[in-house]
């Protein structure tokens, strides 16, 4: 498509769906209120007008908000695409996607029958008191939580990848030119070293990195002093664009909560308050099944960490909230999967009482509270922890778990790790599946949870720190793959699958940066 | 203005199709083609445009299924002129997927427009197109729901003045069909905060945040369908 009509078509996109937003009316108040200033003239008044809101940071703001819409946004396409296209351009992929979806819909009906408990009511009025009066202090409560089980965890979803296959795709015994050694069968455009040195450049040898030259024992002239004040300045100009590009090469441990913030354009202004507290009265008025399988799931991952247990109370309040945000939905036009329907009162068919349950149309699986987990370090107050981590959620951690064949779904992190594997550590990959051990099941459950609990908190915030930077969860893939390199001469040892796992199963230790520059540019080619 | 006519024809709703046959796509082989087994890698498949009708050409749009690379020729015939019928090429090996053994590109959508042709397609009385797929890890590699536009003469009507049709085309398609042309964009923003009380009356995408139905949220079952 021409360029020229690219641009409108993306600009015409941007425009409708940032009129009538909060940020719209605040600048036209404050272009109505800047007339009284003497400076503004009527003979001058569009140029005057503009460079107020330039230098009142009202252009900055607006072009935050044009950056985080350039996020999320879909690529403008020709009219004959349809919207489930964009959302998963290969056919057997939304069907595989369809078919896992109604598997766990199945589930979920199942649980509630065997269970007695409904899927949704109304919280009697006593009830709703004692839960407003108990609202900071949730993790005191300790509910029955034994019939509740997970609705599915990771390993599920890994079989159901391992199961993709394309219908035209020959997998007939002549191919074997391009032999593949790992579990996934589907052929994706996965970026190998070469590619990723030129798309991760600022990784290099020679840059500095938050993550290596801060170091204690190197000297703080050398590098971190002057990135300190160069991220201060970056806050001080409250640019998105350049806080991503800052945050390339790590934030500083004082700066991170604010370039994140600025990154994902998470503000905490009134409206952001109140929605937030719109989302507490709705937990509070209603009771979702899905409710006790967040509690579930904290209990049995973060409250038993040595890290996050402190932040019980807050993961409730976040994800509780995170259920009844019907903004949510709106991620649903490029993600491959669809949020489940119901029908209010039984009234099946009903188009008037269709609803979609959860509100947010996300259902939560084991593990799901370790995303937002590591973001309690850095954000003390609900909202904001809640607004940063709703855009977490909607622009990465959705991909990994659904089906899909963006280059930051899971399904290509799982082949970028098996093919960078079997490239560049043959031996090891051969050695590892001689002893009846397929590498992608011992990486798999780090890389779905983005390695969240695996690594020490500050080691994943450095990671978490590239995935905003390059917009991209690949380096997710590119650390599972240098962990087995670090880890290599150990594996050539092992002889049985609970030996590998044994050699694998403590990560805490482990500093990522040099792992992953290591691994991307002093691997031999 | 360019850009402006250029929408405008675009939209399907204003402009329909060509009726044409496509002939079976042919699927080339190298040898005898009863012995060999192995896969062909090229196709061509002919579209043959209404007889006695030559058609100008403003788009051809398909959907791509596996196929790597496409060329398109175009028999055309000069209706003046009293010479037969000549063939040329509007397009040599336009990359579909940007990588023939993976996925990328595979199932998308694809529209060629008149401006990216290397000739003229006007007075095109059958449109060639060669399908090649050099990969062997696919089965089988087509092109689906082969649509040709016509190109229309603009409106001269429309030429008015730019910011008034500009307008209007915002009134009546809210949705992503009626677009303002870049240099229009950057008035129409200003004219906007002007007319604030007449866009406020447009829908928003801004959404709402109720998740129940008039206070009510009991469900027993989620829906299979």
């Amino acid at each position: 498509m021409d360029e020229g009509i690219e641009l409108s078509l993306t600009i015409a996109q941007i425009i409708q769906r940032l009129r009538g937003s909060h940020l719209h009316s605040q600048i036209e108040r404050q272009a109505k209120e800047c007339l009284h200033q003497p400076d503004v003239k009527l003979e001058s008044l569009k140029e005057d007008v503009r460079s107020f809101l330039k230098t009142s940071g009202w252009e900055r703001k607006l072009q935050n908000a044009v950056y985080r819409e350039l996020h999320i946004q879909l690529p403008p396409r020709h009219p004959p695409a349809p919207p489930e296209h964009l959302k998963e351009p290969l056919a057997y992929m939304r069907k595989a996607q369809a078919s896992w979806e109604k598997r766990v819909l199945k589930s979920l009906n199942s649980m509630s029958t065997e269970l007695g408990v409904p899927l949704a009511h109304m919280r009697p009025a006593a009830e709703q008191k004692e839960l407003t009066n108990k609202w900071n202090e949730m993790g005191t409560d300790e509910p029955d939580l034994s019939r509740f089980r997970p609705v599915y965890a990771p390993k599920d979803f890994l079989e159901v990848l391992i199961g993709l296959r394309n219908p035209n795709h020959d997998s007939s015994e002549d191919i074997s030119a391009r032999s593949h050694w790992g579990l996934i069968q589907v052929p994706l455009n996965v970026r190998d070293i070469p590619h990723l040195r030129e798309a991760y450049s600022e990784l290099n040898l020679t840059s500095g990195q938050m993550g290596i030259d801060d170091h204690a024992l190197i000297h703080p002239d050398l590098f971190e002093n002057e990135y300190v004040q160069i991220g201060k300045k970056v806050v001080m100009e409250e640019d998105s664009a350049a806080a991503q590009q800052y945050s390339r090469q790590g934030c500083p441990t004082g700066l991170r909560a604010d370039l994140w913030a600025l990154i994902l354009n998470a503000t905490n202004q009134p409206q952001d308050v109140m929605h937030y507290e719109q989302l507490k009265a709705g937990v509070i008025q209603h009771n979702l099944l899905v409710d006790n399988l967040i509690y579930k799931d904290v209990k049995l991952t973060a409250s038993n960490d040595d890290y996050y247990f402190v932040f019980e109370d807050f993961l409730y309040q976040v994800l509780l909230c995170f259920s009844r945000d019907t903004a949510v939905l709106e991620h649903f036009k490029y993600n491959s999967a669809t949020p489940p329907k119901s029908y209010i009162q039984g009234k099946v068919g009903d188009e008037e009482c269709a609803v979609v349950y959860p509100p947010n149309g996300v259902i939560p699986f084991h593990g799901f509270s370790m995303y937002v987990a590591p973001l309690c370090f850095l954000y003390n107050e609900p909202s904001k922890l809640y607004n940063v981590f709703r855009e977490m959620y909607i622009r990465y951690f959705f991909r990994l778990h659904s089906i899909s064949s963006h280059p930051s779904g899971i399904l290509s992190l799982c082949l970028q790790f098996e093919r960078l594997l079997q490239t560049h550590l043959p031996q090891l990959f051969y050695h590892l599946r001689q002893i009846g051990v397929q590498p992608l099941r011992l990486a798999f459950k780090w890389m779905v949870r983005a390695f969240s609990g695996y690594l020490s908190t500050d080691q994943l915030l450095l990671l978490w720190d590239r995935i905003l930077g390059y917009d991209s969860l690949e380096v997710v893939a590119v650390l599972a793959a240098a962990v087995f390199a670090f880890r290599a001469e150990n594996l050539m040892e092992v002889t049985s699958l609970a030996s590998a796992e044994a050699v694998l199963a403590d990560l805490s230790t482990l500093k990522v940066m040099p792992l992953i520059q290591v691994f991307l540019f002093a691997t031999a080619m | 203005m360019e850009a402006v006519k250029m929408m405008q024809t675009m939209t399907p709703d204003d402009t329909k199709p060509v009726n044409f046959t496509v002939k079976a796509p042919v699927y080339l082989q190298i040898g005898d083609t009863k012995a060999d087994t192995a896969h062909s890698g090229v196709c061509v498949v002919d579209v043959n445009l209404p007889f006695g009708k030559p058609v100008n050409i403003e788009e051809v749009t398909f959907k791509n299924y596996y196929t790597a690379y496409v060329t398109v020729r175009l028999l055309r015939r000069n209706p003046e002129q009293e010479a037969p019928a000549k063939w040329c090429t509007a397009l040599r090996d336009l990359p579909l997927m940007d990588n023939p053994h993976t996925e990328r590109g595979s199932q998308d959508y694809y529209t060629i427009h008149r401006t990216q042709m290397q000739v003229e397609p006007d007075h095109v009385v059958c449109v060639r197109l060669i399908l090649r797929q050099p990969s062997l890890a696919w089965l089988t590699f087509s092109l689906e729901d082969i649509k040709i536009f016509p190109h229309t003469e603009p409106d001269p009507e429309k030429e008015v003045s730019d910011w008034l049709s500009d307008l209007t085309l915002i009134d009546q398609h809210p949705d992503l069909e009626g677009l303002p042309d870049p240099q229009t964009v950057s008035s129409s923003i200003q004219q906007m905060w002007a007319l604030t009380e007449v866009m406020q009356t447009n829908q928003t995408t801004a959404s709402i945040g109720r998740f129940d139905v008039d206070g009510c949220y009991d469900i027993s079952l989620l829906s299979l369908t």
